[in-house]
């Protein structure tokens, strides 16, 4: 079987993104078909990669044939093709969201940037070189900054200036972490820099330790960690629901990095701050949730939360842990993108109070949105029977053997307590309070209920992540085990393991 | 007689400390010009990351045994391109969010008073 398939999640964005430039004004839903057609052709590559990879050792594809240390790779394991998949899912299932609810003729080029954002994503997942890996940062943060200002207004230009600004400063701190890791290791590749940075003499451990250090902030500022995470309510907020929803992912990414370097390169010692930031990051996410007064702002806090949720037991750093984190990132994911699939939805159907958490006489599709968004209340919060459920259970049954354990332990619990007094709140104001107020405007056309397609298929996912607990546990238990036996990454980028050794 | 690590290193830092203090104004336009310092110090850093050297050819060829590095080279390019493009578009997104709001704060909020706004001019 070729190993040309490894770059397929990166060409085929590309492809897709430039053809649908063909179609701006006139045909714009072949433009829109194009782009989930690609969506479904990646959710297609990811599955068979998915399937290649599932017990096989990491793959490498080196671009353009030049050979590991001196050449790009792209390298497949099973964690890469996991979050491929997941992107994938996501990415259909927004793509098919824009499309249906009109969002995608709010402005142009909408397709593009949303295939370039794909390319982005896939290729920070797939990449084996650090630089490489910035750059991918920078493709994905450039179609980010165009999708989060897509629809435009005053409210959401504001939030995008300041959005652009934070993540210029990131990016010039990775390259300063890039700078330090290079002058320190005389390598970009993750694979050769590992196997350096294992021996490297004392006097240089200082600057790969600040190098690490930065490269961890950075990671930590696209997760939005406590100390950097000013950025995420607002940009979430005042960006289109649904594009948030796509921005799930973006954090993810964030994740992403850290396990790999953390794994693959600095070990545990350059997470030493991890826990502590994302316990804080945990209240200060589930807290905002309650404080909230409208249900954008209390689906980026949840985001917010539940991604430090994820980030926690990342930090615990060993299999049990990190096979348990995997299964919540795939929940956590797909639970934020289908809240802010939903809070769009009910933007749209109510129609005049726009988001804002109040009381409303009865609509068209009310019902329907009430029971969506108790499933995904349910889903969310974590509770039986979804899958949210399940991995905070498997995440709290990891952390027993942490030294932190009782605060992990307590923090979780709590945050999972305030989530659902939040939602709670929430959802019955908006569906259940019997209101006070005038019958309803005449304006208030029904509903297109296919709209909640995308939805309606996402939480299908939820159910059936819980009801396939087992395989898919298994399956990121044996991602977690590859993970940390680094050998295997190791051989399969550079072939024998000592080759990098000699100059 | 100054050395090159010298001045190089202080070059960097120089832009560095003016970076980051524009960067942290409420304006934009400050923002905008403090990203670019950080962009500069940040592409003299990656420059100078490969050793400094001189007098010594660029690229290897057989038979050298002095080389510079030529991979910061090749990075600060990158640098150079992606950070030139996103100054072009953070100046776009700027000159547009004065003209839809009518204020130039980075944190949207209009200005109070004219007093204050000239105290905070440099």
């Amino acid at each position: 079987m070729s190993s040309t398939l490894i770059a397929a999640p990166i060409l085929l964005p590309v492809l897709a993104g430039t053809a649908t430039l063909l179609f701006r004004r006139r045909r714009r839903a072949i433009g829109a078909g194009i782009s989930m057609m690609s969506c479904a052709g990646l959710l297609a590559i990811a599955a068979l990669l998915l399937a290649r990879t599932n017990g096989a050792a990491p793959e490498a594809y080196a671009l353009g044939d030049w050979p590991a240390p001196f050449g790009i790779v792209l390298v497949l394991d099973q964690l890469a093709a996991l979050m491929l998949v997941l992107t994938a899912l996501l990415g259909l299932a927004v793509s098919v969201h824009t499309a249906l609810t009109g969002l995608d003729r709010k402005g142009w080029h909408f397709h593009a940037l949303f295939q370039f954002q794909l390319l982005g994503v896939n290729g920070a997942f797939l990449t084996g070189d650090l630089f490489n890996l910035f750059v991918f940062f920078e493709v994905l943060l450039i179609a980010s900054y165009g999708l989060m200002l897509h629809g435009q207004g005053a409210k959401r230009l504001t939030a995008g200036v300041q959005y652009v600004i934070i993540n210029l400063v990131g990016s010039s701190v990775f390259l300063v972490a890039l700078g330090l890791l290079y002058g320190v290791t005389g390598t970009l590749n993750m694979a050769d820099m590992a196997v350096r940075a294992a021996t490297l003499p004392d006097g240089d451990r200082g600057l790969l330790n600040a190098g690490a250090f930065l490269l961890m902030l950075v990671f930590g500022l696209k997760a939005a960690l406590l100390p950097v995470h000013l950025w995420l309510p607002r940009t979430y907020a005042c960006t289109a629901p649904a594009m948030a929803a796509m921005f799930a992912i973006m954090t993810k990414v964030g994740a992403y990095a850290i396990i790999r370097t953390a794994t693959l390169i600095f070990g545990d010692a350059a997470g030493a701050f991890l826990l502590p930031a994302a316990l804080a990051t945990m209240v200060l996410g589930y807290a905002g949730m309650l404080a909230a007064r409208q249900l954008r702002d209390m689906a980026a806090f949840g985001l917010l939360g539940s991604t430090a949720t994820l980030l926690a037991a990342i930090a615990l750093f060993d299999e049990t842990a990190m096979t348990a984190a995997l299964y919540y990132l795939l929940h956590t994911t797909l639970a934020a993108g289908v809240l802010f699939l939903l809070v769009d939805l009910v933007v749209g159907w109510r129609a005049v109070e726009g988001a804002d958490i109040v009381p409303t006489p009865a609509y068209k599709g009310k019902i329907a949105l009430g029971v969506m968004f108790f499933i995904t209340a349910i889903g969310f919060a974590g509770l039986p029977p979804l899958s949210g459920f399940i991995g905070k259970l498997l995440i709290l049954a990891a952390a027993q053997s942490a030294p932190l354990a009782p605060w992990i332990w307590a923090v979780v619990l709590v945050t999972s307590l305030m989530g659902i007094v939040a939602l709670a709140r929430a959802g019955s104001t908006l569906f259940w309070k019997s209101d006070t107020s005038p019958p309803i405007p005449a304006s208030r056309a029904a509903p297109d209920y296919a709209e909640a397609a995308p939805v309606i298929a996402l939480l299908a996912l939820l159910a059936l992540l819980a009801a396939a607990a087992g395989p898919i546990t298994a399956y990121t238990q044996a991602t977690a085990a590859q993970l940390f036996e680094r050998q295997a990454y190791i051989t399969a980028v550079l072939g024998t393991p000592d080759r990098s050794t000699a100059p | 007689m100054i050395s090159m690590e010298f001045l190089i290193a202080s070059a960097i830092g120089v832009l560095t400390a003016g970076g980051i203090y524009l960067a942290l104004r409420a304006r934009t336009f400050p923002v905008v010009l403090g990203l670019a310092m950080l962009s500069y110090a940040i592409n003299l850093f990656l420059f100078a990351i490969g050793r400094l050297a001189v007098g010594q050819p660029p690229i290897y060829a057989k038979g050298l045994t002095d080389y510079t590095d030529p991979l910061p080279q090749a990075l600060v390019l990158t640098a150079i391109v992606i950070s030139f493009g996103m100054t072009a578009l953070i100046v776009v997104l700027a000159l547009r969010t004065f003209l839809e709001t009518g204020t130039d704060q980075v944190d949207g909020k209009p200005d109070e008073s004219p007093a204050e706004d000239q105290e905070g001019q440099p």
